[in-house]
């Protein structure tokens, strides 16, 4: 099969798709997109079925080289794409030509950018998904859980739509703005102490660098909590409490099974503009109501045909 | 029992404070039943010592259809003597050659021969399976080998390894970090996503250790 030739892979480019779901109970990760919104739109931009599967790309950095005709969609950060030197719109659907080459930038704003081609990229599922796990070693082009290297081929197939499309501007996210995150209450919020929650919702968290695809890590004023005796299933977007005070945000890469009391989780939604925010960015929370969370998930999941 | 939202998209059951030999088999049991009344509307469930997350699919259910559904469903269950049958029994080879034998025979006050005498004497249950694919939390360790985790744990633990820590035993399916004691070595892949099933043990299963020598080991497909 053709496909497009990377020549830069960036730091860390992966192959994603819906998520390896249905294997939780041996461990295995589900994986998939940190930033379910963006790579959404790539696939809705071209028309692909929810979770087709297209690269993660964070931080930009990155360059291919086309074999065949086709169309890619690129949203997420703003990485200052160029298809053979011509600007490209973000958050938008473009044409190739077989020997052009597309090159992106490095982010600059946002922190990572979803590129999706028509059809979708091919490559074998292991557990029926091709989703990257770094720390499993599952999934990606080979299987093996590598990033994207120099000199890989991305499988796709040829193809050509009538015209060029763009996501709605209302809807193509400022990844500079403040991030106001939504937290839905519950786990072991009833055992902290009211000032120990209070804390939570009214301090100023900073991302910190040490953050993952596993897990979001927070930087604040320490907070006390109360101790959990046995292991548990953990799911994306549980904010734990390890015993150092510092909040970890569980993101797509997380593990199956954790013992860190939880105060509550993070409005699905709203991980997807986590997963933008680049090292020390202030993060604020606010609790919601999980019906209205729900409500508005539902309402995504309909949107992208899930 | 408490039934709870963990999020938006997914409900713990809290089946027990404490955990207890049957527990395990029991909670295989119900998820087993739980799988086939929920079928599609669940996406993953996660067995625990004392717990069951369910992660389902909110496009075609909610907490409160759930609820509805899963009720009866846990009180036949809570109402139901101790299973008769005993759970699978997984007997596995152990080549008892860690780099730990030595300094966990020091450390419990007891000979070589007494560690994986004692060790291999003991039928385990698996009581979850995490930390990595495939990583199966086996209990109860015998009192007499209870150890804390190493103070440093190491950057490097071979696949196969079987390992303690506190009352538990386990063996890391592939390489990884790992600050558990380290007894000896199984010739087996624990967990392989070629095969079908990817992991040979299922929570509520039990395991008995066989002590084998190197040459077993090696006939067993042990790495050279």
């Amino acid at each position: 099969m053709s496909g497009l030739r990377v020549l830069m892979p960036g730091p860390l480019s992966l192959l994603q798709d819906a998520g390896r779901h249905g294997w939780q109970h041996l461990g295995v990760s589900p994986a998939g997109p940190l930033d379910l919104h963006a790579a959404a739109w790539a696939n809705r931009l071209l028309d692909n079925p929810w979770g087709t599967p297209l690269l993660e790309i964070a931080l930009g950095h990155l360059e291919l080289e086309s074999e065949l005709d086709s169309w890619l969609a690129l949203t997420g950060a703003q990485v200052a794409a160029t298809l053979d030197g011509a600007p490209l719109p973000p958050w938008s659907r473009f044409p190739l030509r077989a020997g052009q080459r597309l090159r992106l930038g490095f982010a600059r704003s946002g922190q990572r950018a979803y590129l999706a081609v028509a059809g979708g990229f091919v490559a074998p599922p292991l557990l029926g998904s091709v989703s990257t796990q770094l720390r499993e070693g599952l999934g990606g082009l080979q299987g093996t859980g590598e990033p994207l290297r120099a000199g890989d081929l991305l499988a796709c197939q040829p193809a050509s739509l009538a015209r060029g499309a763009s996501v709605p501007w209302p809807y193509q996210p400022d990844y500079r703005a403040p991030a106001d995150l939504r937290v839905i209450s519950g786990g072991d919020a009833p055992r902290f102490a009211p000032e120990q929650l209070q804390a939570f919702f009214t301090q100023g968290w900073q991302l910190s660098p040490q953050s993952d695809r596993m897990g979001a890590r927070l930087l604040g004023e320490a907070l006390h909590a109360p101790t959990r005796q046995w292991s548990q299933g953990v799911g994306r977007g549980a904010i734990q409490l390890p015993p150092d005070g510092q909040p970890i945000i569980l993101q797509a890469d997380h593990q199956t099974m954790g013992g860190y009391p939880i105060l509550g989780w993070l409005h699905p939604l709203d991980q997807a503009r986590l997963a933008q925010c680049p090292p020390h960015h202030e993060l604020r929370f606010r609790p919601v109501e999980i019906g209205e969370a729900q409500a508005e998930v539902r309402e995504f999941y309909r949107f992208f045909g899930r | 029992m408490r039934l709870e939202p963990a999020g938006a998209e997914a409900l713990l059951l809290v089946l027990a404070e404490q955990p207890d030999a049957q527990l395990p088999l029991r909670i295989a049991l119900l998820a087993e039943r739980i799988r086939d009344e929920l079928g599609p509307l669940l996406r993953d469930l996660v067995p625990s010592w004392t717990s069951l997350l369910l992660h389902y699919d909110l496009s075609r259910t909610d907490h409160q259809q759930l609820t509805a559904r899963l009720t009866p469903l846990l009180q036949r269950w809570l109402a139901e003597p101790l299973p008769a049958e005993a759970g699978r029994l997984h007997e596995i080879p152990i080549w008892y050659a860690g780099a730990d034998l030595a300094e966990v025979a020091r450390l419990c006050r007891l000979s070589v021969e007494q560690v994986i005498e004692l060790h291999s004497a003991t039928e385990y249950r698996v009581g979850a399976i995490g930390f990595a694919p495939g990583f199966a939390y086996l209990g109860d360790l015998h009192e007499r080998l209870t150890l804390p985790r190493r103070s440093t744990p190491r950057t490097l633990v071979p696949s196969g390894s079987l390992a303690i820590a506190e009352r538990q035993t386990a063996i890391y399916p592939q390489a990884s970090p790992g600050g558990w004691h380290l007894l000896g070595l199984c010739p087996w892949r624990l967990f392989d996503v070629r095969r079908e099933p990817p992991c040979p043990l299922v929570v509520g299963d039990r395991v008995r250790f066989v002590a084998v020598g190197e040459q077993t080991f090696r006939a067993e497909g042990g790495p050279l």
